[in-house]
């Protein structure tokens, strides 16, 4: 097992840990994730049909609609939310979308966070740092 | 983040418990993004009407307070929701009682919505229910600070007409139309305003359908950064302006571009760069302009067209009158349906004109307030459809489940008009 540890800047304070679910690309919110399910639905996207509930997300950046926010506090209100999020780039839709989801959350951490982490490494988020435990 | 101590005492409950939940709603999301303030706005564009499970649900538990306090303010609070703070609109949402028996979408919907309409309205809410607020009276001058969502909207907002406004979502206009706050971060900024890439067009562009290539080219070339446009172009109109930046926002993330004497913010391509030296150019050619339209174009495989869709953006009154000019005595194909999407003060003025009426003398639909892409809903069994819209090729595929051709409004017409597809790159 290896370690990283990342610093970056808080989004949305808290402490959280659990499994990571990274993507490469960026995500739609309104047409891009179904919120009853906590799923990824954009065709062609590389997480398609993957669950994103009770992971944390990792990702480069929110893409879409102005809708991003309502869809991701959609999955808090329905119990299908990912219970922290790492975000590469941080814009309006991707800020307002972490803090209606509740989640920690945190940015502009020096280092592209979808290179450095893998899907199934154990991440713990302490506001603006992150802590990767290699799977 | 700094506060003025009028926002201080709105935090601390001097305006009422609603507009405290408000203001910290702004707080957390201005700290999420690092703001350093925030910025005075008398213009938000938002959604409060639009139904949903969800939002039907809490409107069953605690009525529409509940649901604005949940939904447009992110408060777990019982809270009474007083009249809007600023001037406040409602951009497109579901389908009007007028869709019932043309368009397949449930009726609890519709009676959910004008449940929200009458609440809202006597909370002063404009219901202009309309992706093009700036079609139908909500015109923001140079330089205003607006709290707007709709890409497409927003997109027009800062480039076209020179205001200010991020992509906002649901809670932050929730909250900015009682306070009249937002935060001062992103486009609000004048070092945030400034050309990051050049698009060098080298192959006329002049028809709504180039211009909308056009816009995709640049979304695909800047994503959620801010394009300049020079070179072999036409001077643009509102329609086609439309047109663009919907499809810019919609293959990127563009929310701010400029064109070198036409938009107000760049008088030349220096000042679109702010003086700085402009970055090489994406060449947008004839082989790029092939690339686009074969990408809007890789979803279409069935040449029976049972769907033509025209109007998204909501559709100017000479794009309603150009659909009743090529429809005029003709009739659509027995398995083909052809609506068109406008405001619905813009219909009224169709009306009025003799468009609407030549377009239904052809069997044809127009229609206010909402989309398929919004609502969720085509006519029934749709698997092909057509539209003269980027924005909608790109999406509507997805959401439905149906295939798509892109192509000029003549296309789109005469698919309807022989059920079947018989475009192609001219």
């Amino acid at each position: 097992m290896s370690f990283l540890t990342l610093y970056g800047r808080t989004v949305v304070p808290g402490i959280v840990e659990g499994e990571a679910l990274v993507s490469h690309e960026p995500i739609s919110g309104w047409g891009g994730i179904d919120p009853a399910r906590g799923v990824i639905i954009e065709p062609r996207h590389e997480l398609a049909g993957v669950c994103f509930t009770g992971k944390i997300l990792v990702f480069p950046s929110a893409k879409g609609s102005s809708g991003w926010s309502g869809f991701f506090q959609t999955t808090r209100l329905s119990g299908t939310a990912p219970i922290g999020m790492v975000i590469g780039r941080i814009s309006a839709k991707s800020a307002l979308g972490a803090v209606v989801t509740r989640v920690p959350a945190v940015t502009d951490l020096g280092q592209d966070p979808c290179a450095v982490i893998a899907n199934g490494d154990w991440v713990r988020i302490d506001n603006g740092k992150v802590e990767v435990t290699k799977r | 983040m700094f506060l003025t101590d009028d926002e201080r005492r709105m935090r601390d409950g001097a305006e009422g418990a609603a507009v405290a939940a408000a203001m910290d709603l702004l707080i957390r999301y201005g700290q999420a993004l690092d703001a350093e303030r925030l910025c005075d706005v008398r213009n938000v564009a938002g959604t409060m009407t639009q139904p949903s499970p969800v939002k039907a649900r809490l409107v069953r538990e605690g009525g529409w307070n509940k649901a604005f306090a949940v939904i447009n303010l992110d408060s777990d609070e019982d809270l009474e929701i007083p009249g809007m703070g600023v001037p406040t609109c409602q951009l497109q949402h579901g389908f009007g009682a007028d869709a019932l028996g043309v368009v397949p979408y449930p009726k609890q919907n519709i009676e959910l919505q004008a449940s929200a309409e009458s609440f809202y309205g006597r909370h002063g809410v404009n219901i202009l229910a309309t992706c093009t607020p700036y079609q139908v009276g909500n015109l923001p001058v140079r330089g205003e600070h607006c709290a707007w969502m709709e890409s497409s909207a927003v997109i027009y907002a800062n480039s076209v007409l020179g205001a200010r406004t991020n992509c906002e979502g649901t809670a932050s206009t929730g909250a900015a139309s009682l306070t009249g706050k937002i935060p001062c971060w992103g486009n609000h900024r004048d070092e945030n305003r400034k050309g990051t890439h050049l698009v060098d067009v080298r192959v006329r562009v002049e028809s709504f359908q180039d211009w909308g290539m056009l816009g995709y080219f640049a979304g695909q070339v800047s994503g959620e950064d801010r394009p300049v446009v020079t070179g072999d172009i036409s001077r643009p109109d509102l329609t086609e302006l439309k047109h663009f930046g919907a499809a810019a926002a919609t293959s990127g993330g563009v929310e701010l571009y400029h064109i070198p004497g036409i938009t107000p913010e760049a008088a030349t391509l220096e000042a679109a760069f702010r003086g700085r030296k402009p970055p090489a150019p994406a060449v947008y050619g004839p082989a790029e302009r092939r690339a686009v339209y074969e990408t809007l174009n890789e979803i279409g495989s069935a040449t029976d067209v049972d769907f033509v869709l025209l109007g998204c953006p909501h559709a100017s009154v000479d794009q309603i009158r150009r659909t009743a000019v090529a429809l005029d005595g003709k009739r659509l194909s027995a398995g083909t349906e052809l609506w068109l999407m406008a405001p619905r003060a813009l219909k009224d003025v169709a009306d009025r004109s003799g468009y609407t009426a030549a377009i239904e003398r052809a069997g044809g639909r127009v229609l206010a307030d909402s989309c398929p892409a919004m609502s969720r809903a085509a006519p029934s069994g749709t698997r092909v459809f057509a539209t003269d819209s980027a924005k909608q090729a790109h999406y509507l595929p997805a959401i439905l489940g149906i295939e798509a051709w892109f192509g000029t409004l003549e296309e789109c017409v005469e698919a309807a008009v022989t059920g079947r597809w018989n475009g192609g790159l001219r």
